[in-house]
């Protein structure tokens, strides 16, 4: 029993991360019909970001918690940034040339983790937290590590913040609008470019937080990791439906629980396969995904 | 046939062939080019593996440039070749022709399943899904239940199982003509099939699906033959690759494996056979020599930070890619090619969503 419930909080703490990656890469295809591989570099932003400023910016810090907060909060903004950057120079000049814009997010991702790895090298290096993150909270028998709860409970806010962004503000009105008929909303006079821009830098910030978060998951940050999160990731915004939110939350939390139950008593490696196994299984059945209206009907 | 179409199609190619034959027996060394003479074994692998390159960017077009699939998985098939058949030899003690039948076979049904499934959903979802069934194959090989494929080792091919004339050093020139016939297979092959009827439903289906449909075709099975056949000439290539580098690791089930292929097709043209052969062979080309220009004493020179990305040949090489995207798309075919549009022109223009409302406020 203690086994399952610490499986499954794992699970949703690595479920946590797929869907912070997962909800931007949705939001960019829903609203501009560009698959965004340069997503796995927003990560290692993010994840290097912190790594970096809390060894160098913030070394002056005392307060670990503060230090490793404020070097958090730096590789958001730093991740942000960087993701708007991107949109502004690399995406916007292909305006409408999706399999270019495809492209170039592509040959974004391959040197960057190519720059990474010229700049630190091609070994993980250690990434420092409280802690408080590394020890357990005993919960019905089962002892859990505490990072578990920090995950969760991020995607959670992230999730919250994002409904409410979405539902209540003018932009998040336009970011559904366009996600749901893009001609439309622009033959009302509305400048969408303007959404592009913004609905890049959240996903740069989602994809940052889960670099973060990967780094205190895995303890290390490395110039692969973005790369092999973001390939579950996909998984997650095809079985969730591209350009749902509510979608890829719910089918990050199925991929993830089903491949840590899988890989701990079938065998390791087993449930990667099992979630693609999923995956092929969604299609067939429903070629939309769950909550998704537009799986290839735009492309 | 007219003699000007004989010229194009068979003339310039097997002159072209047959220049490359005789690479082996040319006893000169190009300072710069190459370390060592055109003859000796190391320059010999490296031409060897540039015309494999060249084969399989090909075979990657046919999918991507001729059939509009933009595949994200076709390492998938080329680890298959790669993989089963060395299994099949050094784990299974098979003689090495009923292997190389054993892995042709399974590749081509392993096409038919999963391009079934995946060809269920069209454009970037396909991407995403080809993606997963390639990483399902990677974590397999990397996992290695069944103690098969020895994980992040590699498996070395037992070599008294291959045919002799593509064992040991001094039979390099064997491998580098091997890799040089399968690329003339494969480009024949695949010029053969774009010629014919379904080739040209094909690229129909890249230049617009719907009116495929409309015509009463069914595009779902006219995109599963080519996807069939590109994946076992894959298969058949990632055979050629194992015999090649004498044995199996894990860098051909990576995505970023397919995702080279893509670069190499767009560098050199996507659509276009010579476009794909070429950048392939110049991207490999480059990937090699510009590890040596990176450790070279001018760019030792360097202030570090100039010296860190000009260190890392993928860094150089994705930034090339960006800018052919941005200011030279149709590759390095499309140079030849000006007026005329290029395949990616026509398949990009055939997916706009919505051209009519989109395109006109763009420029105000």
């Amino acid at each position: 029993m203690s086994t399952l419930l610490l499986l499954t909080l794992t699970g949703f703490g690595l479920g946590a991360m797929y869907f912070l990656i997962a909800s931007g890469l949705s939001l960019i295809y829903g609203l501009m019909g560009v698959l965004n591989f340069a997503h796995g570099a927003f990560i290692s932003v993010g994840a290097y970001a912190t790594w970096w400023t809390e060894a160098h910016l913030f070394s002056g810090v005392h307060s670990e918690v503060l230090r490793f907060l404020l070097a958090a909060l730096m590789g958001l903004v730093i991740g942000g940034v960087f993701a708007a950057l991107v949109e502004l120079v690399l995406i916007r000049p292909l305006y409408n040339r999706h399999i270019d814009q495809v492209l170039v997010t592509v040959g974004l991702q391959l040197a960057f983790v190519a720059l990474l790895v010229g700049i630190w090298g091609p070994d993980a290096k250690s990434f420092v937290v409280p802690p408080w993150l590394h020890e357990t909270t005993t919960v019905a028998g089962a002892r859990i590590p505490n990072d578990r709860w920090v995950e969760i409970a991020t995607a959670a806010v992230v999730l919250g913040l994002l409904q409410l962004f979405l539902r209540k503000t003018r932009y998040g009105l336009i970011i559904r609008a366009g996600v749901e008929n893009r001609s439309m909303v622009q033959a009302l006079g509305i400048d969408v470019r303007k959404a592009f821009t913004l609905v890049f830098a959240i996903g740069g910030i989602a994809a940052a937080v889960a670099g973060v978060l990967s780094g205190v998951y895995f303890n290390v940050v490395g110039p692969d990791q973005g790369t092999s999160l973001l390939i579950f990731a996909f998984i997650v915004v095809v079985i969730g439906g591209l350009g749902s939110i509510g979608g890829s939350a719910v089918a990050a939390m199925v991929v993830a629980l089903t491949q840590q139950y899988t890989n701990y008593y079938a065998s390791s490696g087993i449930g990667d396969m099992v979630v693609v196994l999923l995956l092929g299984v969604v299609l067939l059945a429903r070629p939309r995904g769950f909550a998704g209206a537009v799986v290839g009907a735009r492309a | 046939m007219t003699r000007r179409a004989l010229a194009g199609n068979w003339i310039v190619p097997l002159c072209v062939f047959g220049a490359l034959a005789v690479v082996p027996e040319l006893h000169v060394t190009i300072p710069k080019l190459f370390d060592q003479s055109i003859s000796s074994p190391g320059t010999l692998q490296l031409l060897g593996a540039c015309v494999l390159y060249g084969a399989l960017a090909l075979t990657y077009d046919l999918q991507f440039g001729y059939t509009g699939l933009l595949s994200f998985g076709h390492a998938l098939y080329i680890a298959i070749g790669v993989y089963l058949s060395n299994i099949a030899i050094t784990d299974w003690h098979w003689h090495f022709w009923k292997a190389v039948l054993f892995t042709m076979g399974v590749a081509f049904v392993l096409a038919i399943v999963l391009g079934f499934v995946s060809l269920r959903v069209g454009g970037i979802a396909f991407a995403m899904v080809t993606l997963a069934f390639a990483q399902a194959g990677a974590v397999l090989a990397l996992k290695d239940p069944h103690h098969w494929t020895h994980g992040e080792e590699g498996l070395g091919a037992d070599y008294t199982k291959l045919p002799h004339a593509f064992v040991g050093i001094f039979n390099t020139k064997n491998l580098y003509w091997l890799a040089l016939a399968f690329l003339a297979l494969v480009f024949f092959v695949v010029r053969w099939s774009v010629e014919s009827s379904p080739g040209r439903v094909w690229q129909a289906i890249r230049e617009n699906e719907q009116r495929v449909e409309v015509l009463g075709m069914r595009p779902h099975l006219f995109k599963l033959q080519a996807f069939v056949l590109s994946s076992t000439l894959a298969a058949a290539g990632g055979i050629v690759y194992m015999l090649l580098y004498s044995g199996s690791s894990l860098d051909v089930t990576q995505p970023n494996f397919t995702l080279t292929l893509l670069l190499m097709v767009v560098i050199g043209g996507a659509g276009s056979r010579w476009g794909a052969v070429l950048g392939g062979i110049l991207y490999w080309y480059l990937h090699d020599r510009l590890i040596a220009v990176g450790s070279s004493s001018t760019v030792n020179g360097l202030p570090h930070a100039l010296r860190t990305p000009l260190e890392q040949p993928l860094f150089l090489l994705g930034a090339i890619f960006i800018l052919i995207v941005f200011f030279l798309p149709g590759g390095i075919a499309g140079i030849a090619a000006r007026g005329r549009p290029s395949g990616l022109r026509r398949l990009q223009e055939s997916i706009r969503p919505e051209p009519s409302l989109t395109a006109p406020q763009e420029d105000a």
